[in-house]
């Protein structure tokens, strides 16, 4: 790869790595930011155009569909990070445990996770999703639910591969308990690789997040996301695009920022992984 | 050659059980009594009585899903709430239209994935792979049911070339967005994982002996380094029909396509456990043979994988 290339992706790391700030400070100060109240309701001006006052116009009973979207960042960045985190920790414990131990243990492990991977990651967040009170919690819940096998078969893997160096070896002759070696030793090798899987995750939980609110399985009304904002304007479409146009480009935003992000630092740190 | 395949065939039983055992697991945690979630309110109660003495409701939970399990093996995947009809029935009618669906987005993630990915191997670096790789990110990253109504909102209000919903007898008209919605997303990965093997299978010796030699530059895309990238793009179209299935669930219900993802959505507003249920296990399913097949096709393409497993 020639230096301008390099340079070219670190480019793209800093851009992404701007818009996701960007969207994290917005939903950190989404009170301060946001023009009007996202919940209330002003009949004299419903379905106005973009214009001066209402820069991406009201919705149908004369909320500002600006101020929607600032707090719908709060929702969307809130339930992709936290079940990316909760995923994560989740699958690293599983790969460590099955990929040390191997034998019974890994067998165990390896077939929960096959099973877990079995089934396609919307119907299975639809079918646990419909049983569970809809809500925040709710959701992260059945993100990290459908999303912590895929961390886990790859932290496995590499798990299986690091066990082979020597300085596990030495470490073991030295007298480090198992449960050290794994923790102290192997875990932070593969933390890199957790970075990028993680933010490259956090896209398409964002995205699932808002299916499962377009298909009003999300967090609930009132409280403003992005998908329960396309699904519950879109026959609004051909006379009203604005309601259905800029909550749809927020969500392709955020996840074009994490997804670059996570792209550009796997190129930078020369790690080849899939998740 | 046999052996790969009847160990292919026989590792995909301990699954199915599991999915069995996990979607028996969200009927038992369903609101209220799950003889009554199969069959619905409208059944009359001689009907409740005999699910509830084949699931065993008052029995262990193992007894009980081996109860449940006898129900699955006759095809008996209980009654929707509301219309009380057999949901078996219900899919296996909405079933073809689905899978017509999932072609014509195959078919179209092929075709355009396929020249998009050859398109940025053949000049890395230029700005057709830059092109290439934003749009390809950009495909990945919109979400499906956005994606839908872009188009209808683009090619039925403002163009008005093709119709915004429906079936339409089986024209082609209408199979032409919906499919373009669901297809997206797989061609935008298929782009990328074309363009980085062909890249990587370009800088081969036997590429630079076919050059030597003096084969067209298409020749060698086509006869010689296509063929060694069929392995990793044929694994990605198989996985993609997962989630085929996951977004013709939202993508039915954008454009009124009568298939079971809209089925499924249709019982998710009604809360129609049963009916979402069965959607759930029938897709789980149809997924695992799904990806059964793409492993027995490996078998077919490539001899060193069969081979692999015999020692």
């Amino acid at each position: 790869m020639s230096l301008s290339r390099k340079t070219k992706k670190s480019r793209a790391f800093y851009y992404s790595l701007t818009v996701i700030l960007l969207f994290v400070l917005v939903a950190l100060f989404a009170p301060v930011i946001a023009p009007y109240d996202p919940l209330a309701i002003n009949l004299d001006h419903i379905k106005e155009a973009p214009n001066t006052k209402h820069l991406l116009g009201t919705d149908t009973i004369g909320r500002d569909v600006l101020s929607r979207i600032i707090y719908g960042t709060r929702v969307s960045l809130f339930v992709g990070i936290s079940a990316t985190v909760l995923s994560l920790g989740l699958g690293l414990i599983v790969g460590l445990i099955a990929g040390y131990y191997e034998g019974k243990i890994d067998m165990f492990f390896t077939m929960i996770i096959d099973l877990f991977l079995a089934f396609p990651s919307l119907l299975l967040a639809i079918g646990i999703s419909v049983i569970l009170p809809p809500g925040l919690i709710s959701v992260t819940f059945v993100l990290c639910l459908v999303g912590w096998a895929s961390f886990a078969r790859l932290f496995r893997g590499m798990v299986l591969s690091f066990k082979e160096n020597t300085f596990v070896d030495s470490a073991r002759a030295i007298g480090c308990s198992n449960l050290r070696i794994m923790f102290i030793h192997i875990l932070p090798h593969c933390l890199p690789v957790s970075l990028i899987a993680a933010s490259l995750k956090v896209g398409s939980f964002i995205l699932s997040e808002s299916a499962l609110s377009f298909l009003g399985l999300g967090v609930q009304p009132p409280t403003p996301t992005w998908g329960a904002m396309v699904s519950l304007n879109r026959c609004y479409l051909p006379s009203a695009p604005w309601m259905v146009l800029f909550p749809g480009l927020a969500i392709a935003l955020a996840v074009i920022a994490f997804n670059f992000f996570g792209d550009a630092s796997r190129d930078m740190l020369g790690q080849d992984i899939k998740i | 050659m046999k052996y790969y395949f009847l160990k292919r065939i026989f590792l995909v039983i301990p699954t199915l059980i599991g999915i069995t055992f996990i979607s028996f697991l969200l009927l038992k945690a369903l609101p209220g009594d799950p003889a009554q979630g199969l069959a619905g309110e409208r059944t009359s109660p001689e009907t409740i009585e005999r699910l509830r003495q084949e699931l065993g409701t008052d029995k262990p939970i193992l007894f009980q899903y081996t109860g449940y399990m006898k129900l699955l093996l006759k095809g008996e995947l209980g009654r929707s709430y509301y219309t009380n009809r057999s949901i078996a029935d219900d899919i296996k009618e909405k079933l073809p239209n689905t899978l017509r669906l999932a072609v014509g987005a195959m078919i179209f993630s092929v075709i355009t994935g396929l020249l998009l990915g050859i398109l940025m191997a053949l000049d890395p670096g230029s700005i057709w792979d830059r092109i290439g790789q934003v749009l390809s990110v950009s495909g990945i990253s919109i979400p499906v049911f956005f994606l839908g109504l872009l188009l209808i909102y683009l090619f039925s209000f403002i163009f008005q070339i093709f119709p915004p919903s429906g079936m339409g007898n089986g024209s082609i008209l209408f199979l032409i967005m919906p499919a373009a919605t669901l297809g997206l997303n797989s061609s935008a990965y298929l782009a990328r994982i074309t363009r980085s093997s062909l890249i990587e299978i370009l800088s081969q010796p036997y590429i630079t002996t076919a050059k030597a030699k003096g084969v067209t530059k298409s020749g060698i895309i086509i006869r010689h380094a296509l063929k060694n990238a069929f392995i990793p793009i044929i694994t990605l179209i198989g996985l993609d029909f997962g989630s085929y299935l996951n977004g013709s669930v939202l993508t039915e219900t954008i454009f009124g396509w009568d298939g079971i993802g809209r089925y499924a959505v249709e019982g998710i507003f009604k809360r129609d456990y049963p009916v979402i249920l069965g959607c759930v296990l029938v897709g789980a399913v149809l997924f695992i043979l799904v990806n059964l097949i793409v492993d027995l096709l490996y078998g077919f393409i490539d001899p060193r994988i069969r081979h692999r497993t015999k020692a």
